[in-house]
């Protein structure tokens, strides 16, 4: 399963996920320039971590304009696996592709640790290889990743079973505890936490492969 | 413009310099080039007060492959790979205006690591600020303390480099002149590494990243003198950062860089375009002609003296291989930056400067770079306010004063400032801050670097030469603990103003103190940084020696410092140690308890330090050590805390047997020792004979309690859980304050 991770000039997690996909979780992985207009042969996307285009603006915002956005779209639409991880899930609200915003912590400050998450679904392809109420240990690293919408968009998602991620002790104030959605397609999830920084013992915690493993295993059955 | 003597003062030369530039011209400066001279002859630039001394540091090792006088030190770490790193100074800028100048002391040090050819994979961070409850400026040193820590964060984190450590200690001496030392850390392939140098004459000198504007014009030379209560007009001399710009400066340098089209390159730190040209020019031996009209400019109007003194932020100069221009250019513009050839490498050894034609500075590089004047400053006893003698104390009680101590500001857990910064990105990071050493792994070679950052201000002011003594001995014990070999240090020297002779015998017996020091532990200094005039209103800060050092070790999961299972006997490494009351007036507990300081700082046995750290280094290795924690600020007692601060919540129940008064027993700061808990501490006790130091076995770990006893005496018995609410609020509790 080849996996391309989207780089922005201003992308810094796109060499972990590169490496976590590479390294741990043992699958083919590819950079895809920002302005490239195809996700070329790829079979799942990654909108990584970073500062896409220096975010002085809203996080995301000038993102949504980029080429590679563009092919992003096209590739959700045709259902390929998309997931955004970060200032990724910033970008893809930012983008329409998911619903929502991602606003300034509840805090007011960056936050970095470990948080702890509880899989609110395994029926995604993000999530398949856990199990429902499971905890999952992985970082968060952001300044501005507070997901809020209004509640009627919450209940929605609730309804539809689309909130993959909720934090067991909310650390930025995100509506309903949500740290991780999906579209209604069901092909695209948005997350803040860091599942590439969780994918070894040696960094504390191997959770995150639940994520990547999921995609693999969501993929390998959609083709077979 | 007429060059008078208020405008000589006003570029704060003295005569004697001035009339040195009129010896080395053979005529009277233009206005630009006294511009230019004021810069490279600002005591930030040219260490024109400390070079003598710095001379007397070793700066060679088998490992060492750059020493000071490049952009930052360079060692081998073995399988074809070498780490860049260096500390820098921020801090007149980061009392100005907090959060640009800690963001911008972190780009500046970024770009010494990159412009190498290393990518930045750490940073860390000393910090000094005056009390957050003075009664005075209390207010402002919180603000400070709020802006410096955003300012960091804020930069490191859009740049993509962890912040992974360092020390952060409040003294009143402080309030005026906060400290912001800046470490930073790369890594690359020993046979890729770049030199800021000139060389080939004909090669295009070009020019890449921001646009110049009028922002942070003398900040060298501001660097350079003592505040006054017109400090706050200095503002406009602080630059503003870019992350962002930085980030993409750092990819397209990089990937310029394999090219093969570059020959040299520099960034534009202090003294801007100024420095970057004639410092290239005489390390290459060559001379370098630039038209400024060429200079991408982000104002309009800007004169030569402005664009050559502009301390704008994130911007290099590179020297490339005539024809193969294009190359890099085209890289450049990929990433969306500027890159504009500027001038010429010639072979007169001039700096020539032109505007639209007309030449408007024309000065030997050797004489801006290496011949600024070098001054043996006067230097008697090192100024001390501190009386000698020791005051008759006692203790109102034992667990109330462990747990104020605890929830000190030099001694509270710094997790407000270090979550803010984002330590895990590179996914490196395999011991993150809280620990005694920070450690990142290195992908490419499969080994780790260890880092620690250290620096006691108070210890140095009771005794400049054994605070800096005392520095690189705990630095490298806090490698050791964790299980590196310390290999090579960096410096960075914060001292007052050393035209005053009881300052300058402060700079001269640290830097000797230091010198010793480092030899004995065989950790050479590649390079640093000295920060003088840190004076406001005649008040100097305490001398402020800070060590980073690094040691090599193998990948693994690092021994840290918490407690991990009850019922785990628990060594003494290197004993109790020894302390009388006059070397117990530096302690955390004579500051936060006894409100005093006096005397001299803990005994330091050199020797026996180097064998305690051996034999450590072997514990680890043998994976002996289930938990392991050096001594510091607040002694055992306050390392047994800290060690009981764990996810599991196990405290310690220790006994001990020995003479000493309870205060000193519990808390004096006598290096030279460690606690471990381990499950096997015959080995350990095998060890540490085979050493020839002391290891007692002083107890063992329990469930959520820390209780220590002196014979029959109980002198703390306290709950864990308690001690840690103490503990870990503290920081974020005074700063609402």
């Amino acid at each position: 399963m080849k996996f391309g991770v989207v780089v922005f000039p201003g992308s810094n997690c796109d060499h972990d996920a590169w490496y976590a996909v590479s390294a741990p979780l043992g699958q083919p992985a590819e950079f895809l320039w920002h302005d490239t207009e195809s996700v070329g042969d790829c079979d799942a996307v990654i909108l990584p971590g970073g500062f896409a285009y220096g975010d002085y603006l809203r996080c995301g915002a000038i993102a949504k304009f980029s080429p590679v956005m563009r092919a992003v779209k096209k590739f959700a639409q045709d259902g390929g696996l998309v997931l955004g991880i970060c200032n990724g899930f910033q970008i893809l609200v930012e983008s329409g592709l998911l619903p929502g915003a991602l606003i300034r912590n509840r805090g007011l400050k960056f936050i970095c640790r470990p948080v702890a998450l509880r899989i609110e679904t395994a029926n995604s392809p993000f999530s398949g290889a856990g199990a429902k109420g499971q905890t999952l240990t992985v970082p968060i690293a952001h300044g501005e990743g507070c997901y809020y919408a209004d509640d009627r968009t919450l209940d929605r998602l609730e309804a539809e079973d689309r909130v993959v991620f909720r934090y067991t002790d909310n650390p930025n104030g995100s509506l309903r505890d949500i740290a991780g959605v999906l579209n209604e397609g069901r092909n695209v999830l948005g997350m803040m936490p860091h599942p590439e920084r969780a994918a070894e013992p040696l960094m504390g915690s191997s959770d995150g492969l639940v994520v990547l493993r999921s995609m693999v295993a969501a993929l390998a059955g959609s083709r077979a | 413009m007429t060059i008078t003597p208020d405008l000589i003062a006003s570029h704060q030369l003295s005569q004697d310099e001035y009339d040195k530039i009129v010896s080395l011209l053979g005529r009277e400066p233009t206005y630009t080039e006294l511009g230019i001279f004021s810069v490279m002859w600002s005591e930030h630039c040219s260490y024109k007060s400390s070079r003598l001394h710095l001379k007397k540091l070793p700066t060679r090792s088998k490992l060492v492959v750059q020493g000071p006088g490049e952009n930052a030190g360079i060692i081998d770490i073995g399988g074809g790979y070498a780490i860049a790193f260096k500390i820098e100074s921020h801090n007149h800028p980061s009392f100005i205006e907090p959060f640009q100048g800690a963001a911008t002391g972190v780009g500046g040090i970024l770009r010494d690591i990159f412009t190498m050819g290393a990518r930045p994979i750490a940073v860390m961070d000393s910090l000094r600020f005056g009390p957050l409850d003075d009664p005075e400026a209390g207010p402002r040193n919180r603000r400070i303390v709020e802006g410096v820590v955003s300012g960091i964060a804020h930069y490191g984190n859009c740049f993509g480099v962890p912040t992974i450590g360092g020390e952060c200690l409040f003294e009143p001496s402080y309030n005026g002149n906060p400290l912001v030392n800046v470490f930073a850390l790369g890594v690359f392939k020993k046979d890729e590494i770049f030199y800021a140098r000139a060389s080939g004459v004909g090669n295009p000198v070009i020019y890449v990243g921001a646009k110049t504007g009028r922002d942070g014009i003398h900040g060298a030379s501001m660097a350079s003198a003592e505040f006054s209560e017109e400090s706050s007009q200095k503002r406009p001399n602080v630059q503003v950062g870019d992350p962002f710009m930085e980030k993409l400066l750092l990819e397209a340098c990089l990937e310029a860089m394999q090219t093969g089209a570059i020959v040299g390159i520099q960034d534009m730190g202090a003294a801007g375009l100024t420095c970057s040209t004639c410092e290239m020019g005489s390390r290459g031996n060559t001379g370098i002609e630039i038209d400024l009209k060429l200079v991408p400019q982000r104002e309009t109007g800007m004169t030569p003296y402005e664009i050559m003194l502009s301390e704008s932020q994130e911007r290099m100069l590179l020297v490339a291989e005539k024809g193969r221009e294009q190359e890099v250019v085209r890289v450049y513009k990929k990433w969306g930056l500027d890159a504009v050839t500027i001038g010429v490498v010639t072979d007169d050894g001039m700096l020539r400067v032109t505007d639209h034609g007309t030449v408007v500075a024309e000065i030997p590089n050797r004489a801006l770079a290496d011949e600024a004047p070098l001054y043996d400053r006067p230097h008697t006893t090192p100024c001390r306010v501190a009386p000698m003698e020791a005051p008759a104390f006692q203790s109102r009680g034992l667990n109330a004063d462990l747990a104020a101590l605890l929830a000190s500001p030099d001694v509270c857990s710094k997790r407000w400032i270090w979550e803010q910064y984002d330590h895990m990105v590179r996914t490196n990071t395999t011991q993150i801050p809280g620990g005694d050493a920070a450690i990142v792994r290195i992908k490419e070679t499969g080994s780790s670097v260890a880092m620690a950052l250290d620096g006691n201000g108070r210890y140095a002011s009771l005794s400049p030469r054994e605070g800096a003594r005392l520095a690189v001995a705990e630095c490298c014990r806090n490698l050791s603990v964790v299980g590196a070999l310390p290999v090579a240090a960096t410096n960075c020297l914060n001292f007052g103003n050393p035209e005053r002779p009881e300052i300058m015998a402060q700079l001269v017996e640290a830097i000797e103190g230091m010198a010793e020091a480092c030899r004995h532990f065989e950790t050479p200094i590649t390079g640093g940084n000295v920060s003088l005039y840190n004076e406001t209103l005649g008040e100097a800060i305490f001398p402020t020696p800070v060590l980073g050092i690094i040691g090599l070790m193998k990948t693994a999961t690092p021994v840290t410092i918490d407690f991990k299972r009850p019922g785990r006997p628990i060594v003494l490494l290197g004993g109790l140690g020894t302390c009388e009351d006059a070397r117990f007036g530096g302690t955390a507990y004579a500051k936060a308890i006894l409100k005093r300081c006096w005397g001299l700082p803990p005994a330091l046995d050199m020797d026996y330090e180097k064998r305690v750290q051996t034999a450590m280094r072997e514990i680890v290795a043998a994976g002996l050590a289930e938990s392991a924690h050096d001594l510091s600020d607040g002694g055992l007692a306050v390392a047994l805390a800290e060690s009981s601060f764990g996810p599991a919540g196990v405290g310690a129940e220790i006994q001990f047997a020995s003479g000493m008064r309870p205060e000193l027993l519990l808390f004096h700061e006598g290096p030279s020792r460690i606690l471990i808990s381990t499950d096997q501490p015959e080995e350990v006790l095998a060890i540490a004979a085979r050493h020839n130091i002391e290891a007692p076995v002083a107890g063992h770990t329990i469930e959520g309690r820390i209780s220590i006893r002196n014979r029959s005496e109980t002198l703390i018995d306290c709950e864990v859980r308690a001690l840690r609410a103490a503990w870990e609020g503290a920081l974020a509790a005074d700063l609402r304050a």
